[in-house]
């Protein structure tokens, strides 16, 4: 098929099915940080050598981390559908897909955060001690600042994934490329929209790494190596 | 006036306990260039970090001024450390902050307003004489650099103390009398009070009025600088002394 003709056909449904998916991607990674960034960040902080010790506070959220990064998302769409239509009104569609997206990145985005924050160096947390920081102070102005490297990156990292998750989402309706690459490129044998569909998310994914690895640099004022 | 008294250490480890400090006691008068001279693992850094409790006094208490702060906790423990400054072995700069903002960091904290505490940060870079360095990071700075950069840090509150942790150990010598001196004009210009911790004679020597040495968590000797190393009672004075020696020995025919 002709190029042109392929686009006229087929312009507008990618175009469609690409918003789509940056929609349901950029609002669950919005909403996944609400979440997995304080609890990211309470983690850190009530570890056992953290700023604010609390054992059992910890060990609880480990725990909630760990259960809720261990249920498969295909799974946790279909689980998830009573309380989406509770929270959303619908089950269907971008708006029924953010949720389960959602609840299934937060646990990633509060471990990754935690990891992130662990890269502090701890004597820049003993100077600012030292100078009579308070605890906010230090995870405000100190850990998080230092490390905004390792949080960009990760939060490429989640943008990332939730952009493939998203793909999932199709599932529910949700349109979006993964959506079009089954109904179209496999259900209905058309082997050069799923092609296209492929080529334009590969494409999408290095244009978002790209940004997240230039943004990353432009903040790092450490010596590079 | 810094008073140590008793102060026992006792770190509780998966081994068992162990004991840092031994019944310290230290007084620091107002203007002093106090030095802490040890060998590796005597405690030294153990002692200096318990008087703006970094570290907790296990037993024993550090009074500030007339005022025992050794219980002092959140904004009073705060406010106590706005009064005391310090610099550390490897500067302990913010890396993704700029001179200024770093220099700024102290002031802004206590919440004094940005226009006032940049006021006072280029006061302070003049005065350590880092004065056009104010947009840079730390990491294109060289060594000394940093550490001038680290006391514009310490005194930007204005504080009476300024504890000094290995502060030229990770620098070469000639930056390290370049450091001491400009400590000195500190403690003379300023007034600021200063306790120096170190392994290295020549630093006791340059700028210390007086001197304690510490020994395995022990403090076994301390007085004016002169009487100590005219005259060392201890072991481990007349240890340092020797190795002292023979190390500024090596130096000289280094150099030479």
């Amino acid at each position: 098929m002709d190029i042109a003709v392929f686009f006229a056909e087929y312009g507008e449904l990618f175009f469609d099915a690409t918003i789509a998916t940056l929609v349901m991607t950029v609002a669950s990674t919005f909403f996944a940080y609400i979440i997995g960034l304080p609890v990211g960040i309470a983690f850190h902080v009530t570890a056992p050598n953290g700023l604010h010790p609390m054992r059992v506070l910890n060990t609880v959220l480990g725990w909630i981390i760990n259960i809720g990064r261990s249920i498969p998302f295909i799974i946790l769409l279909v689980a998830l559908i009573p309380f989406t239509r509770l929270l959303v009104g619908t089950s269907l569609g971008v708006a029924g897909a953010i949720v389960p997206l959602t609840i299934c990145a937060a646990p990633f985005v509060a471990r990754i955060v935690e990891q992130s924050l662990t890269e502090c160096d701890p004597s820049l947390i003993e100077a600012a001690k030292a100078f009579g920081s308070s605890n906010v102070q230090i995870i405000v102005k100190v850990v998080l600042r230092e490390t905004l490297p390792s949080l960009i990156r990760g939060l490429a990292i989640t943008f990332i994934n939730l952009f493939s998750y998203s793909a999932m989402a199709g599932a529910v309706g949700a349109g979006g490329l993964g959506d079009v690459a089954i109904r179209y490129g496999y259900q209905r044998f058309m082997p050069d929209v799923m092609l296209f569909s492929i080529i334009l998310c590969v494409v999408l994914v290095i244009i978002f790494q790209t940004l997240g690895d230039w943004l990353a640099r432009k903040v790092d004022h450490r010596r590079r190596a | 006036m810094i008073e140590i008294k008793n102060v026992d250490k006792i770190y509780e480890t998966r081994e068992g306990k162990f004991q840092a400090l031994f019944d310290v006691n230290l007084t620091i008068n107002d203007g002093d260039v106090f030095g802490i001279i040890g060998e590796s693992g005597a405690g030294k850094s153990t002692l200096v970090r318990c008087i703006n409790l970094l570290e907790r006094p296990t037993n024993g208490q550090i009074i500030i001024d007339g005022q025992d702060i050794t219980n002092f906790t959140g904004k009073q423990l705060n406010e106590t450390r706005h009064n005391i400054g310090m610099i550390f072995q490897h500067f302990s700069l913010f890396q993704q902050q700029t001179v200024l903002k770093n220099v700024m960091y102290p002031m802004r904290i206590r919440g004094v307003d940005r226009p006032k505490a940049e006021a006072r940060a280029r006061e302070l870079l003049k005065l350590v004489g880092l004065e056009g360095k104010e947009g840079r990071y730390p990491s294109e700075l060289s060594g000394g650099q940093q550490q001038r950069v680290a006391i514009a840090r310490a005194l930007v509150n204005e504080p009476e103390f300024l504890l000094c942790d290995e502060a030229t150990s990770a620098l070469d010598s000639r930056t390290t009398i370049q450091i001491l001196d400009l400590l000195k004009d500190i403690n003379q210009k300023l007034g600021v009070t200063l306790v120096v911790i170190t392994h290295a004679l020549a630093v006791v020597e340059q700028i210390c009025n007086r001197v304690a040495v510490i020994d395995k968590g022990v403090i076994v000797e301390q007085g004016p600088v002169a009487d100590v190393f005219e005259n060392p009672q201890s072991d481990a004075a007349k240890f340092l002394l020797h190795t002292g020696a023979v190390s500024s020995t090596l130096t000289v025919e280094k150099e030479a």
